[in-house]
């Protein structure tokens, strides 16, 4: 057991991190706003190659794991970076691991050289695909349909963009029936799967980073403001609201770590942690968000204000996978539907 | 990042099982429940004799050459067969504390006797008008030459039935603020002046009120500065809050819930777990175990790296308890009517175990530092908001 980053990941994320401080600050997340993508930060992000990190580097990838991808997650999370990293990210790491074919060698490697950018549909698909994440932005979308993987390209990307409370650039896409196959069978439904399961892990590790951001915001905002004389920080009603999401925030950072670490060793809940990490730190991360939102009084209701930003990314951001308590409830299934787990 | 948990403890299990068939008897468990002392004196001269107490500790301090990996699959193996060691907790808790600010006279002798089984320590923090405020002690010291001269009374003395030694908060300077006038001493429960009274408890377990007339110790039972007692307590309250309640045993009440829910069925034939409304409180309940264990881990692992993990360790005391007793209430509504069913009632869900352990889990969220207090430590130490409460 090792319950701290390596030395290498660790350089990795003060890298990264001076990178997300410098190219993605606020200002950059507004004026990106209501799409929710800059394409100037999306080159950048992608020549540093985070897009394909966890890609092998026989493939021409990073060689580094979903941990590594996770690092970055956060940041991406505590910045609100208006970049599809983790759907491009899982996308591509799906792609370079499908068997390769004729017509799918082109798309990974495209994908993994940054000309392409890919996403993944997270639920089944009939003619539609529908609120993708990323797909307003995509050239690729793959997406499970019956029991094959297809691979959707979009070669118009004209749609407005659909307005949605995270300013999350979403689009149902259209599921042409001749789209590609890229794999079929109990192999297709695996990898999707996992790919699924990666985006939760990541995702888990984005929200992380957004509500500890949401609490150090709420943190600095109560220790300046006054009210009855004295720093309304000082008042125990505020102070254990915040020590409790403190409280959970590390909670759901060693959970959301440790799902994305189960998803580079073959774990064999790797999908379960997966999406007990997501839970957890979707809750976690609307709460603070909210709580730090309310701490703000009548300022955190105005649009000037930073948290409202977090606030309603806290919310969004999980919904592409569905009803949270829906997903407790199959994850109870999925823990305990045997006996022997 | 490495998440496996490592399996030197699985190593020891059959071993700790072929010692626990060996050493516990059956009927201890069913003693504990009925004494309320949740502390089995036989038990622990048995665990002191094989060296189990002292693994891990240098050899100096008495340590013995056990496996501290076994030594901790044999507590796992009791605590499976029921038999709770809070006296061992608590004795532990002061040693390490000793170990940290003691002399080295007193780690000597202390520390020694402990391993072997010869002396145990309970906890004489809270009085009778004052608990979470724990700095307000009121029991007296007075120095008369060489020795010291203790008054006062001493509540929630847990397993004190037991113990040989109470770890006395007491207040040796009255002229100073709160915090400066505290001093700490070791006191033999076998001292004149020394009296004690049972309190009985909702969660079945009997602790204790403690009462020290003129009570004398040498001063080498005084443990760390005289008035220095504050950070004494800042010691001793890291490991009770870090390590208190600290099992390697998973935590399961989600899979013991899901397996009876498997198991029952509803009018329509269907199973429970299917009921989402069931599966997503046990689902809650699992995330939450999680949560549980990784905290402690990061404990452990803090502790390990040579930290002293107070903002950790309060973190996860607030966690853990708190989601015990959302754990066990939802346990109850789940069962339904019969949730309700306690040891010894007929048809009682595990034997009551679910009722018993609803209402043993109401204290969690008060020894060792009430939630609010440790949230009180979480904000102003861990998030450097402004401290609230005046300083008397």
């Amino acid at each position: 057991m090792n319950l701290d980053l390596t030395d290498d990941q660790m350089a990795l994320r003060d890298t990264w991190r001076d990178f997300f401080e410098k190219e993605a600050p606020i200002e950059v997340v507004r004026a990106a706003e209501p799409l929710g993508f800059d394409a100037a930060l999306w080159s950048k992000v992608v020549k540093l190659g985070l897009p394909s990190a966890a890609v092998p580097g026989d493939r021409g990838g990073g060689g580094a794991g979903i941990i590594e991808l996770a690092i970055g997650a956060e940041l991406l999370g505590g910045s609100l970076a208006p970049v599809p990293l983790i759907e491009a990210a899982v996308a591509t790491t799906m792609l370079a691991s499908l068997p390769p074919t004729n017509d799918l060698e082109p798309v990974a490697e495209a994908a993994v050289a940054g000309e392409l950018l890919p996403t993944l549909a997270l639920h089944p698909v009939g003619d539609l695909a529908r609120l993708v994440p990323a797909g307003a932005v995509a050239d690729v979308v793959i997406a499970r349909r019956g029991e094959e993987l297809v691979l959707i390209r979009q070669t118009e990307k004209s749609e407005p963009a659909i307005p949605n409370l995270g300013a999350v650039p979403i689009a149902t896409c259209l599921v042409p029936a001749e789209a590609l196959v890229v794999a079929s069978g109990p192999l297709a439904l695996a990898a999707h799967r996992r790919a699924v399961a990666h985006w939760r892990a990541l995702s888990a590790v984005a929200l992380l980073g957004l509500g500890r951001r949401a609490l150090e915001i709420g943190v600095e905002y109560v220790r300046e403001r006054e009210a009855f004389g004295s720093v309304i920080g000082s008042f125990q009603a505020i102070q254990h609201r915040l020590a409790d999401h403190a409280t959970a925030l590390e909670g759901a950072r060693l959970l959301a770590f440790k799902g994305a670490w189960a998803q580079d060793v073959n774990h064999p809940q790797a999908a379960e942690l997966a999406s007990m990490a997501f839970l957890f730190a979707a809750e976690t991360a609307f709460r603070t968000a909210s709580d730090s939102l309310h701490f703000h009084g009548g300022y955190g209701y105005t649009l000037e204000y930073d948290i409202q930003l977090y606030f309603r990314r806290a919310k969004a951001w999980p919904l592409a996978a569905g009803d949270p308590r829906a997903a407790y409830a199959s994850l109870a299934n999925d823990l305990f539907d045997r006996d022997g787990v | 990042m490495d998440f496996w948990e490592s399996d030197e403890l699985g190593d020891h299990r059959d071993a700790a099982r072929s010692w626990a068939d060996d050493n516990v008897r059956p009927e201890w468990a069913e003693e504990q429940e009925r004494t309320g002392c949740h502390q089995t004196v036989e038990l622990h001269t048995r665990l002191a004799r094989d060296g189990i107490l002292a693994a891990g500790w240098p050899a100096e301090y008495g340590g013995s050459t056990v496996d501290p990996n076994f030594a901790r699959a044999v507590f796992d193996e009791c605590s499976r067969r029921g038999l709770r060691a809070d006296g061992w907790a608590t004795t532990a808790m002061v040693l390490h504390t000793i170990e940290h600010v003691g002399t080295e006279d007193q780690r000597l002798r202390f520390i020694g006797s402990a391993l072997r089984g010869e002396i145990l320590i309970a906890l004489g923090y809270s009085e009778p008008d004052c608990g979470s405020d724990v700095a307000a002690a009121k029991m007296t010291a007075v120095r008369d030459g060489g020795e010291w001269v203790i008054n006062g009374q001493k509540m929630f003395t847990s397993t004190a039935q037991v113990c040989s030694h109470v770890f006395l908060l007491t207040r040796t300077n009255p002229n100073v603020p709160k915090h400066q006038g505290l001093t700490l001493f070791l006191v033999p429960t076998e001292t004149p002046g020394y009296d004690r009274q049972p309190i009985h408890t909702l969660g079945g377990q009997v602790t204790n009120a403690t009462f020290y007339a003129g009570v004398r110790v040498d001063d080498s039972a005084r443990i760390g500065g005289v008035d220095d007692g504050w950070s004494v307590m800042n010691v001793a309250l890291v490991y009770e809050r870090g390590v208190a309640g600290q099992t390697s045993l998973e935590q399961t009440l989600a899979r013991d819930l899901a397996a009876w829910a498997r198991q029952a069925h509803r009018e329509d034939g269907s199973n429970v777990l299917q009921d989402p409304l069931i599966a997503e409180r046990i689902g809650r309940m699992a995330v939450e175990e999680e949560v549980t264990k990784l905290l402690g881990q990061w404990v452990q692992w803090r502790f390990d790296q040579g930290h002293l993990p107070g903002i950790e360790g309060s973190m996860r005391k607030l966690f853990y308890t708190e989601a015990d007793q959302r754990r066990y209430s939802d346990a109850l509504d789940i069962l339904g009517a019969e949730g309700v069913l306690a040891p010894g009632a007929p048809g009682a869900p595990r034997g009551g175990q679910f009722e018993h352990d609803f209402r043993s889990a109401v204290v969690t969220t008060v020894y060792a530092g009430t939630s609010e207090i440790l949230r009180d430590v979480i904000a102003q130490r861990g998030l450097g908001l402004p401290r609230t409460r005046r300083s008397s």
